[in-house]
């Protein structure tokens, strides 16, 4: 199913500050928005500033389609970052969207697990919603370095029950999410495992999951230039060679990647 | 409406905007933002012999008012091109044209002997000019000798228009469009990215996986703008300008400086409605400066 990119300027709604360098954007468009789904993302732009020449590829943290309206987890990293990170109820960012592929959703009745690292809990917010209008259910394992950087658990812990880590033990399990138990025993509880977070973290958890003969599916986030396949920027290394991850993912099969080095 | 109509040798363009290779795809990319047969043509993705994975990731980096690439020339190669990709550019009504690029001679002239097979593939751009390549690509791109060989030899093969997109990394880049022009050329195309390199101080490791790579985007425009100036001075056939490009008045720079048409590169990734954008931008100037046909611009650059 291919669904019309659109390039759209967005009105922010609502700006949720969760922490000294992570903000929520929720934002709506005069124009009805494209259906969204779980795992695709959006090319912003941060306007042209010296530092600021390219969009920036951002998860599609949540949709909802009655009110017309989409939210971006946004972690500020850089220049860029801190533009769009900044922006207040009332402005306006330019976006194309709807980009890549998008999760895959388990059958009715399925039970399936969400793990997400740092800003990884980006896309797990609409992938637990859109999990639970599949019929299926999930539990979500979050990680991060300390309790401050546990972000959504509020939102989470509404979709399916919420298991935390943090590397410093200041919430949840000390530890990374591979540290938790639930990660021991995911071919006797769940159908599928999800990730997304840092190369290592989803390496780690594909790594478990396909010792433990259970499907991952995996979110990357590449530097990339255009956000549509054209510049060949962003590309992962996969079985059948290099893929785009802006394309051909940003969703992928664990087992299609080789990861870097 | 202005006449936008230009000509390179025998390819009748319906207005001077193309999108420069590696920069749009093979267009379909591009399907759902413009009609594509709004423009004057398209440049798509460069074709070698045979299938090239291109180089490790990281192959970008942002840096000021541009971008540096190592993409290294990934494609499929040419049989895959001519099997399944050429069939669906086919669907387009302008002009497509290939980019062809090699690490021998050999290779070179076998993309270009398959590619003149191809009806609705009018010209080339023969690509002596990549800086990601470890072999060919750049390196016959500067030097005179190397560049009229590579040259010459696609004019045996070839029948249609020959388009030789030159290097910016050269002493002295209207030689070199003397040199092609002389080999048989029937126009350059100019700049491909100037070798460039960024490094991450924090890990004190290059950005790119290969060191260096290619700068282009607004950065590198006057520059770009330069060297059309000097080569449009240098050769009788005519120039296509690309460097930086990013609206109308980019584009119309590079036509009073020589340019007979302008390709459209980075700017692709940050709007993929820009080359209509200024298509429409350099009907508007026409218009407002009284001009009947864009080719009163072309090299009309006051001097005294």
């Amino acid at each position: 199913m291919h669904t019309k990119k659109q390039i759209l300027d967005l009105q922010v709604i609502k700006h949720t500050s969760l922490n000294d360098h992570h903000a929520v954007l929720t934002c709506t468009s005069e124009k009805k928005l494209p259906t969204l789904l779980a795992g695709q993302f959006a090319e912003i732009s941060a306007g042209d500033t010296a530092g600021t020449f390219l969009r920036r590829p951002f998860s599609i943290h949540d949709y909802n389609k009655d009110e017309n309206t989409v939210s971006f987890l946004i972690q500020i990293k850089g220049n860029g970052s801190a533009i769009i990170g900044s922006l207040q109820p009332g402005e306006y960012m330019n976006v194309i969207l709807p980009l890549g592929n998008s999760f895959s959703m388990p059958a009715q009745g399925e039970k399936v697990l969400l793990t997400g690292g740092g800003c990884g809990v980006a896309p797990l917010l609409l992938l637990a919603k859109s999990v639970i209008a599949a019929g299926a259910s999930c539990d979500i394992l979050i990680g991060a370095r300390d309790e401050d950087n546990l972000m959504e658990t509020e939102e989470l812990s509404e979709l399916g029950t919420l298991f935390t880590t943090t590397e410093d033990g200041s919430e949840g399990i000390q530890g990374f999410v591979t540290d938790h138990p639930v990660m021991q025993e995911l071919k006797e509880n769940y159908s599928k495992v999800y990730s997304c977070g840092p190369d290592p973290m989803m390496k780690a958890v594909a790594t478990i999951a396909e010792a433990s003969g259970v499907d991952c599916e995996v979110s990357l986030e590449n530097t990339m230039a255009c956000g549509i396949g054209a510049c060949l920027c962003c590309v992962t290394e996969t079985t059948e060679g290099h893929k785009c991850v802006c394309t051909d993912g940003p969703v992928f099969n664990s087992k299609e990647l080789k990861w870097h080095n | 409406m202005a006449q936008l109509n230009v000509n390179i040798d025998k390819l009748k363009l319906a207005n001077p905007v193309l999108t420069a290779s590696g920069t749009f795809g093979y267009g379909f990319e591009f399907d759902d933002f413009i009609d594509v047969n709004d423009l004057g043509g398209i440049v798509v993705k460069a074709t070698t012999e045979e299938h090239r994975e291109g180089n490790k990731y990281p192959r970008m980096a942002e840096t000021p008012h541009g971008m540096l690439n190592a993409v290294g020339l990934q494609n499929k190669g040419i049989k895959y091109f001519r099997d399944e990709i050429y069939p669906k550019l086919r669907k387009y009504s302008t002009n497509v044209i290939a980019n062809v690029s090699g690490s021998t001679v050999e290779s070179y002239v076998a993309v270009a002997r398959e590619m003149n097979q191809l009806d609705h593939i009018p010209a080339i751009e023969l690509n002596i000019s990549c800086p990601n390549v470890k072999e060919g690509g750049m390196a016959f791109g500067t030097s005179c000798a190397s560049a009229q060989e590579v040259t010459k030899a696609v004019r045996e093969v070839y029948d249609k228009t020959l388009i030789v997109k030159l290097s910016p990394n050269v002493t002295n880049i209207a030689d070199i469009a003397l040199a092609v022009e002389e080999s048989g050329a029937d126009a350059v195309s100019l700049i491909n990215t100037l070798l460039s390199m960024a490094i991450d101080i924090r890990t004190q490791r290059p950005v790119l996986s290969t060191i260096t790579g290619g700068l282009s985007g607004p950065a590198v425009k006057p520059v770009a703008l330069r060297m059309v100036w000097q080569v449009a001075q240098a050769v009788k056939i005519p120039v296509i300008g690309m460097g930086g490009i990013t609206n109308a008045e980019d584009a119309i720079e590079f036509l009073l400086a020589g340019a007979t048409a302008i390709e459209v590169g980075t700017a692709n990734f940050i709007d993929p409605q820009v080359t209509v954008k200024i298509i429409n931008g350099i009907n508007e100037y026409l218009e407002h400066t009284g001009c009947q046909s864009v080719n009163e611009i072309i090299g009309a650059l006051k001097t005294k």
